[in-house]
């Protein structure tokens, strides 16, 4: 982080639009982009917007996580240990096996949608307003 | 054998796809490569493109005819083995492709060593991607050995191997003239025509059954040894309760390992941002799952009208399921175009694995371990090429070796080597920010190191009459498949090796910026 002077004249609106130049005296104007235009990455990981949006993103991802591999071990663990089970005919010679098997395919289908829904609608949004308040693009 | 076909068609359709697909290659490759076309097609594909190629990745031989295969000898057991590659997908979607995507440029070492220590995080990444890279290398190659049998009707071991050196020959041709762009079309081209050969073949199967999966598979317990049983689980995997515990680690490997591959990982580098490395792996994941819902009506189709002993009996044994059963519905012409598509995603799938060595040695070795970091780009690609001809004539002579080996089985080790090796690694260098060189040094060669000591120990390698040496024992851990040891251990190695060392203080700028640009995206291109 750079400090900057300023010569009297300037107004404190003018100096706000220069991007690169921040000031101990006005917090309001920390920057995120040093003076080389690089950014100031311990800076953004700081601001509530960036932690909000690392605790949205991780609430999500790893209770989906648990819920898939939970969802795909027991198919696996039933098909090995529960034979009888899932061995019960359900639509002719269909038996509830190939039903889970094939259940696991919608679980993988309705958990991408949904997260690829999620990350549109929350994720991405939360991620240009973070960009737009640094300054920091892609 | 009359149920080959023709070998003079099924060359001529495979010298075809060849053909057009190596004119595509040279069209798409630029005459000045910089390293960013040849490593990640200068990330111009879109998310779309990349996931349909992603799914060619999985579309391979030890898949689509081990899995089909699988199902018309096994029935239930082998549709067991096939969910986990659909379920893998999440691993890549949720945890890895996006945080890999904006961290990361060419190479798994990239990320891995942002806020490490470069060189031996580097080496480490690198010795990795060599090692997984070449167990599924030869997976591969020695599937297109079984495969040639099948399709030529070539059944002299030097016949194969003769063919095997062809199929790494214009496998490297495709890495060399194309890098990533070439490749990644081929496999683009591939996936599609291999979707649409499997979704006609399973919706004229359906057709003839009345639209009723229950009467194919009514009809194929009549042709299996095993009869009604084969719906149920068991055949394969329920023999004793060591072959039930291996086949949870199978399971788990897979569903673990799969987007921990290198070549596949390095996929996500070839879309421009984070959104398309996550639009690609929603592509892929609709791809798989209509492909293995057609694998499973495929199965049951080649059990019930093919037979599971016919299949057993034809050259390329389970291998052959798929092919069978094209000639038997659409004659030569469509056991021609299957074949040929299969051997084709042999081909494409090997030179991915290539580019995915060549560009790990070139970047994280070449420029980072040994020039430290000063490389000229033009002499990095050049050291790329040289490596890529190196793996090539390496795999040639593995696949060779390998001839006759479980491609299914050389697949499965691969996907514990990797699940091992990388996916502990990427997710604690990605999530915890505590995680130092230590842990990620310990990580990598804990689960690299104990997955191949678990695999020399295994019945795979000596004690049984399966094993690739039958006549010495020197087995000792009782799974085929390492990975429920292997895994679990490797996030271990990460803990404690991190745990037991010193956080890295002088560091903590860099692990501020791979946070910021894995979570939200920004500066990535800085």
């Amino acid at each position: 982080m750079t400090k900057a002077m300023w010569s009297p004249g300037e107004t404190q609106h003018e100096h706000r639009e220069i991007r690169g130049f921040a000031s101990f005296d006005d917090p309001d104007t920390l920057s995120y982009v040093d003076s080389n235009g690089k950014p100031n990455f311990v800076l953004i990981q700081q601001t509530d917007e960036f932690r909000a949006l690392r605790r949205r993103l991780t609430t999500f991802i790893f209770p989906m996580t648990v819920l898939f591999l939970a969802s795909y071990l027991t198919f696996v663990l039933l098909s090995a240990y529960a034979k009888d089970f899932v061995s019960t005919k359900v639509v002719g010679v269909v038996n509830l096996g190939i039903l889970l098997g094939l259940g696991q395919f919608v679980v993988s289908i309705v958990i991408t949608l949904s997260y690829a829904r999620f990350a549109k609608r929350r994720l991405d949004p939360q991620r240009k307003a973070l960009a737009e308040k640094t300054g920091v693009e892609e | 054998m009359p149920t080959t076909g023709n070998p003079v068609l099924n060359l001529s359709v495979f010298g075809v796809f060849v053909l057009i697909t190596l004119y595509i290659v040279y069209r798409a490759s630029s005459r000045n490569q910089t390293a960013s076309d040849y490593y990640a097609a200068g990330s111009s594909f879109t998310g779309a493109q990349n996931g349909v190629a992603l799914s060619g990745d999985f579309l391979s031989a030890a898949s689509f005819l081990g899995i089909s295969g699988g199902i018309a000898a096994n029935g239930y057991d082998g549709f067991l083995y096939s969910v986990g590659w659909v379920v893998a997908w999440l691993v890549g979607l949720l945890l890895i492709a996006e945080g890999l995507r904006n961290t990361g440029r060419f190479t798994v070492g990239d990320v891995l060593a942002f806020r490490m220590r470069q060189r031996p995080v580097r080496a480490a990444a690198a010795n990795a991607t060599l090692v997984i890279s070449f167990f599924y290398m030869i997976a591969q190659m020695a599937g297109a050995g079984g495969l040639i049998a099948l399709l030529l009707n070539v059944s002299s071991k030097t016949g194969q191997a003769f063919l095997i050196a062809v199929v790494g020959i214009v496998m490297v041709f495709y890495v060399l003239v194309g890098g990533m762009k070439g490749t990644t079309w081929v496999q683009i081209i591939k996936a599609v025509l291999l979707l649409l050969c499997v979704t006609l073949m399973s919706i004229f199967l359906l057709g003839k059954f009345g639209f009723s999966l229950s009467a194919i598979m009514e009809q194929a317990t009549e042709h299996n040894k095993h009869g009604a049983a084969v719906l149920d689980p068991g055949v394969k995997y329920g023999i004793s309760t060591m072959s039930k515990l291996d086949f949870v680690s199978l399971a788990l490997s897979l569903v673990l390992g799969i987007a921990s591959l290198p070549h596949v990982l390095m996929r996500f580098y070839t879309v421009p941002n984070a959104s398309e490395a996550r639009r690609s792996v929603v592509w892929a994941t609709w791809t798989m799952v209509i492909f293995y819902l057609c694998t499973l009506v495929i199965g049951f189709g080649a059990m019930a009208l093919v037979g599971t002993e016919t299949i057993a009996a034809a050259p390329g044994g389970e291998n052959s399921a798929a092919p069978l059963l094209a000639f038997r519905i659409g004659g030569a012409v469509l056991l021609g175009i299957v074949s040929a598509v299969a051997f084709a995603t042999i081909l494409a799938v090997v030179a991915g694995l290539t580019l995915a060595a060549s560009a790990s040695f070139a970047h994280d070795v070449y420029a980072n371990v040994i020039k430290r970091g000063g490389a000229e780009p033009r002499k990095e690609i050049r050291v790329a090429r040289l490596t890529a001809i190196v793996v090539g004539v390496l795999s040639i002579i593995g696949g060779i070796a390998a001839n006759g080996q479980n491609v299914a089985f050389l697949v499965s080790l691969a996907l514990a080597l990797a699940a091992s090796a990388n996916l502990s690694t990427i997710l604690y260098t990605l999530f915890w920010r505590r995680f130092n060189t230590t842990g990620t040094l310990w990580s990598i060669y804990g689960g690299l190191g104990s997955c191949l000591i678990l695999i020399i120990f295994s019945p795979v390698m000596s004690g049984h009459t399966t094993s690739i040496f039958p006549d010495i024992d020197f087995a000792w851990f009782p799974l085929g498949n390492p990975g429920l040891v292997s895994i679990p251990f490797s996030f271990l190695c990460g803990f404690l090796g991190t745990m037991f060392s010193k956080a890295e203080p002088e560091n903590s700028t860099r692990a501020a910026e791979m946070e910021v640009r894995a979570i939200a995206g920004l500066g990535t291109r800085s």
